[in-house]
């Protein structure tokens, strides 16, 4: 049976991307945020992931406003990324498992999820960079399952709504036949905002409160309306909601194992946390 | 009844009604051969996606307050704003009207 190993959240600015190309790892503003990165690879390197299942929202690549699922499953075998228009380099593929993606969608029906669903998708750098971040080498050692959670165009789904998604993306997971070792992952955020008079704004206390809470107590954190988030964290720290399917997924005892937050890359709180899955410490336990 | 928050409008079926030729044109600079057509003759693409005329205006004037005024979405301006060169924190001192220095002075600050 497959098993859920853990889960990474990660910002994914697309400055991060410009700076990966340009080798700034040392650069003492780049330092604080990728040095965050050190336990990652050496908790990848252990636990040794098959599979990465990926909430993230796409920014304008392979959706446009005119058709925009709320959510969305990648079954593709591989996922392209191109050119975003914002001069940050193009990634290679990335290798996609269809059979566990077609898993995961029928589950997620059964569970009156109604999905999009996508044989064909391109994955912008809420994906890649994040996968970068983890796996800096030359090859992805995981095939990874994308899905894509709307956060641009309101109304968005709750913070409930996408702690469900996750809970039942979680439980498909578990029902997989087959020995994989799965990972989840949630990128964006933390707070930020880009547009409007208020632009800039980020919010400590608010970031702090979610990160707390996200481990053990996820469930309080539905008690903000995506106005309370906007409000709280920024336009675009809705992001979160990528964060608290990728919580929903974990369905052992979750231990925060690691976490990194800065202020600021770009215009953003970044923020990276890794996070076990009940059975994993258990394992080791023993 | 939800109080609007201050500096920021929410991008809903409104803005997105508003905003979808200037949305729908910004989404076509993916491309970089589109990005190079809209340089070469601004007016003439502009005509293409049938902008409004405020959309025009602030596209015209560079304005990021005026194009979010007028229907534009910021993961979208930011691929306009990219073909001048900016960066969201170019575009974030234009509307918070400060210099880069000070706006990433600002956002420094708050990280401690």
């Amino acid at each position: 049976m497959a098993k859920i190993i853990g889960g990474v959240a990660t910002t994914h600015v697309p400055a991060i991307g410009k700076a990966i190309a340009d080798k700034k790892f040392n650069d003492p503003y780049w330092r604080p945020f990728f040095g965050g990165f050190d336990y990652v690879h050496y908790w990848l390197a252990r636990e040794k992931p098959d599979v990465a299942v990926v909430f993230y929202n796409d920014h304008g690549l392979n959706f446009f406003l005119d058709k925009l699922p709320t959510f969305a499953v990648g079954a593709a075998s591989e996922y392209r990324n191109e050119d975003e228009g914002w001069g940050i380099p193009v990634s290679r593929s990335i290798a996609g498992d269809p059979a566990l993606s077609w898993h995961i969608i029928n589950a997620l029906v059964a569970d009156e999820f109604d999905i999009t669903m996508c044989q064909d998708m391109l994955i912008d750098h809420a994906v890649t960079i994040p996968m970068t971040l983890m796996w800096p080498g030359e090859k992805w050692p995981v095939k990874i399952v994308p899905i894509s959670i709307n956060t641009v165009q309101h109304p968005l789904p709750s913070m409930k709504r996408c702690l469900k998604l996750g809970r039942s993306v979680g439980r498909a997971l578990e029902s997989y036949p087959q020995d994989l070792r799965v990972m989840v992952v949630g990128t964006g955020g933390l707070s930020h905002q880009l547009d409007g008079k208020r632009a800039g704004f980020v919010n400590k206390e608010f970031d702090s409160l979610c990160m707390d809470a996200l481990a053990g107590d996820p469930d309080t954190l539905t008690l903000y309306s995506i106005h309370d988030v906007v409000e709280e964290a920024g336009a675009q720290g809705v992001e979160f909601l990528n964060w608290m399917a990728m919580r929903g997924a974990l369905t052992g005892r979750v231990t925060e194992v690691h976490r990194n937050y800065h202020i600021p890359i770009s215009n953003t709180a970044a923020a990276t946390v890794v996070y076990e899955n009940g059975d994993g410490a258990e394992r080791r336990a023993a | 009844m939800k109080q609007d928050i201050a500096g920021t409008t929410m991008f809903d079926g409104d803005q997105a009604q508003k905003g979808l030729a200037l949305n729908r044109m910004c989404f076509s600079f993916n491309s970089a051969a589109n990005r190079a057509a809209f340089l070469k003759d601004e007016e003439g693409y502009c005509r293409k996606f049938a902008l409004t005329d405020a959309q025009r205006a602030a596209v015209k004037n560079r304005n990021v307050l005026q194009m979010i005024e007028a229907g534009g979405n910021v993961y979208y301006l930011a691929k306009l704003a990219g073909i001048f060169g900016l960066n969201v924190q170019d575009i974030g001192a234009q509307q918070t009207g400060t210099t880069v220095d000070e706006f990433k002075a600002k956002l420094a600050a708050a990280g401690r």
